[in-house]
């Protein structure tokens, strides 16, 4: 596991809809490096063969009917958990497109 | 009536049955001890006086107290939803315009129905982030036995609460020990159930394939009162499974004969602390001299459940976090340019350095390349970790024993810059969670500074009324539990 650079951390932040500052970015290079350091030993363990486990109890498809079920809070008293500004039941959000 | 607040649920309702007290002193009481001690903890968050006060009222003009839960006050770890009482998360990302849920969680609707009254909430690492709740918006919960040590996180609100009976018992969560690890600290029993056996429904994610719900309380008897209430297949969360509950209570025979208890050796080695050493070993003798059989077993996979755990979690936290973007809940800012700017912008001036750090590494965990060689790989490392405890219980072993921690409570700010020894703070608690087994911290003893010791039962997956009837054959036979901080 090479070391990340302050490009890849940027790059990274990107992709989780982050922006940083320049100390942060410092300051992330260094701690994601010691971190993936550390995992980075799993990659030694011989997985070979083995199917990964997502779900320890293996619980599979947990089937209901399809139909629309109301529990508690209505969309309106959801929606007014919202920042923004609701107009005609939806949420206005700034521009997509600027 | 002084210290109603330190008595056990089991205690209390007794009292309550005979009309010895009323809900409502024993809920004053409670409420008078959050007023006395907790500017020293800080494990309150949301104080809920009032509205514990109307229900505990309620629940005395009725005056049914069937029900072991019936007027019991308790506190919430401040991710659990709960309609009309303000839920941040600790994150400054709900704080900031107070989220207030209109619906309630699984958990707490049960709790309710069974009788008990909601007190307030009660601090967390942001998100459940932590372990020493450290990363929280509302500062450092400090541990009642020395306020200059963490109570440990995440649930570090919920253990200090119950140990400085602040009420009769919390809810915590627990994804990589954030139950067991405070209510070691604080001299609490506290159970982390097996992953899909009680509801996470209306609680706040962290890694959806990790977390578990379950209660911290003052004796191993409790702790079976709660789960008998909140424990059972839910339709609002398809991890619950349709495995029945048994009477939790009926299985504290406190008889362990004939019960197998392994000591794995790979949680007992050279250099680790001799006093959590110590202890631990003499409880296994004190359950040996009951008429448990210890047995020497190996978990060969043990050193790798904490790497698995920091690419398992933080990737299913990117994943989890993306929800808050500024549109549905809480934190807002104002001037963005467009949509993503206004995406960027209310999540990075709202989530804390651990939570970015963990968002960061899952997303980078996950991309394009990656994906095989880290999430993917550390879930094959999850089977074989699985697979150690199967080898085990399939040849006989009924519970394991171990430490909860390497040591006893750290200082606040012994970790500060160094994420990866905060990790290692789970060392002995993230085995379980890779193979979805229950287990269970239960006071064991205390340093030499004072500081209490953990023990970790564990069982089988589904098996909690075994590890409940040994930690409660323990706890008759010792006095640890029964120990009081001093504030």
């Amino acid at each position: 596991m090479a070391s990340l650079t302050p490009e890849q951390v940027r790059h990274i932040a990107k992709l989780a809809r982050l922006t940083l500052t320049n100390a942060e970015v410092e300051k992330f290079a260094t701690e994601l490096t010691s971190i993936l350091a550390y995992v980075d030993r799993l990659t030694q363990v011989n997985t070979e063969g083995v199917e990964p486990l997502k779900i320890a109890t293996g619980v599979t498809n947990n089937w209901r009917e399809d139909v629309v079920q109301q529990h508690q809070a209505s969309p309106d008293a959801l929606l007014g958990c919202s920042p923004l500004p609701i107009i005609d039941h939806q949420i206005q959000t700034p521009s997509a497109h600027g | 009536m002084d210290n109603l607040c330190s008595l056990t649920i089991a205690q209390a309702h007794e009292k309550l049955r005979k009309k010895e007290i009323s809900s409502e002193e024993l809920t004053q009481a409670c409420i008078d001890r959050i007023a006395a001690v907790d500017s020293r903890l800080n494990a309150v968050v949301f104080n809920g006086a009032e509205m514990a006060m109307e229900q505990a009222k309620a629940v005395d003009a009725a005056g049914d107290f069937s029900s072991p839960l019936a007027g019991i006050p308790y506190l919430t770890k401040d991710v659990y939803c709960e309609a009309g009482v303000p839920t941040t998360a600790c994150s400054n990302v709900l704080r900031d315009k107070t989220y207030v849920p209109p619906f309630d969680s699984t958990t707490t609707t049960r709790l309710k129905k069974a009788g008990a009254l909601s007190l307030g909430k009660v601090n967390t690492d942001e998100f459940t982030m932590g372990a020493s709740t450290e990363t929280s918006c509302y500062g450092v919960t400090r541990n009642p036995w020395n306020t200059d040590c963490v109570a440990g996180g995440s649930s570090g609100g919920s253990a200090a609460a119950v140990a400085a009976d602040e009420c009769l018992f919390a809810l915590g969560t627990d994804t990589g020990g954030s139950i067991r690890q405070p209510a070691g600290y604080c001299n609490c029993a506290g159970i982390r159930t097996t992953y899909g056996r009680t509801s996470r429904y209306g609680v706040m994610s962290m890694a959806s394939s990790l977390d578990t719900i379950g209660p911290i309380g003052k004796s191993v008897e409790d702790l079976a009162i709660i789960l008998g209430a909140i424990a059972g297949k839910d339709s609002l969360d398809a991890t619950t499974a349709d495995v029945p509950v048994p009477d939790y209570r009926k299985a504290l025979t406190g008889n362990v004969k004939g019960l197998t208890i392994g000591i794995p050796k790979e949680y007992f080695v050279d250099g680790m602390n001799a006093e959590v050493e110590g202890a631990v070993r003499e409880a296994a003798k004190v359950l040996e001299s009951l008429g448990a059989t210890l047995k020497e077993i190996s978990l060969p996979h043990t050193e790798h459940a904490t790497p698995a755990y920091y690419v398992i979690c933080p990737s299913e936290v990117s994943s989890n976090m993306a929800r808050y973007d500024g549109v549905r809940f809480g934190h807002t800012t104002s001037g963005a340019a467009d949509l993503r700017s206004y995406y960027e912008e209310a999540r990075s001036s709202g989530f804390g350095a651990e939570v970015k750090r963990r968002i960061m590494i899952g997303t980078y965990a996950l991309s394009a390349g990656y994906f095989d060689a880290y999430y993917r790989q550390a879930q094959k490392v999850r089977a074989l970790i699985k697979r150690d405890f199967d080898d085990v219980y399939s040849a006989g072993v009924d519970v394991i024993l171990s430490p909860v921690s390497p040591t006893p409570a750290f200082k606040v700010g012994a970790h500060q810059d160094d994420p990866v020894a905060m990790y290692l703070e789970d060392i002995f608690l993230d085995s379980q969670v890779m193979a979805g087994i229950p287990a269970m911290s239960v006071p064991c003893g205390f340093s030499k500074d004072g500081l209490p010791i953990g023990l970790q039962i564990m069982g089988k997956q589904w098996d909690e009324a075994t590890v409940l009837r040994a930690g409660h054959a323990y706890e008759q036979a010792t006095e640890w539990h029964k120990q009081k901080p001093t504030l």
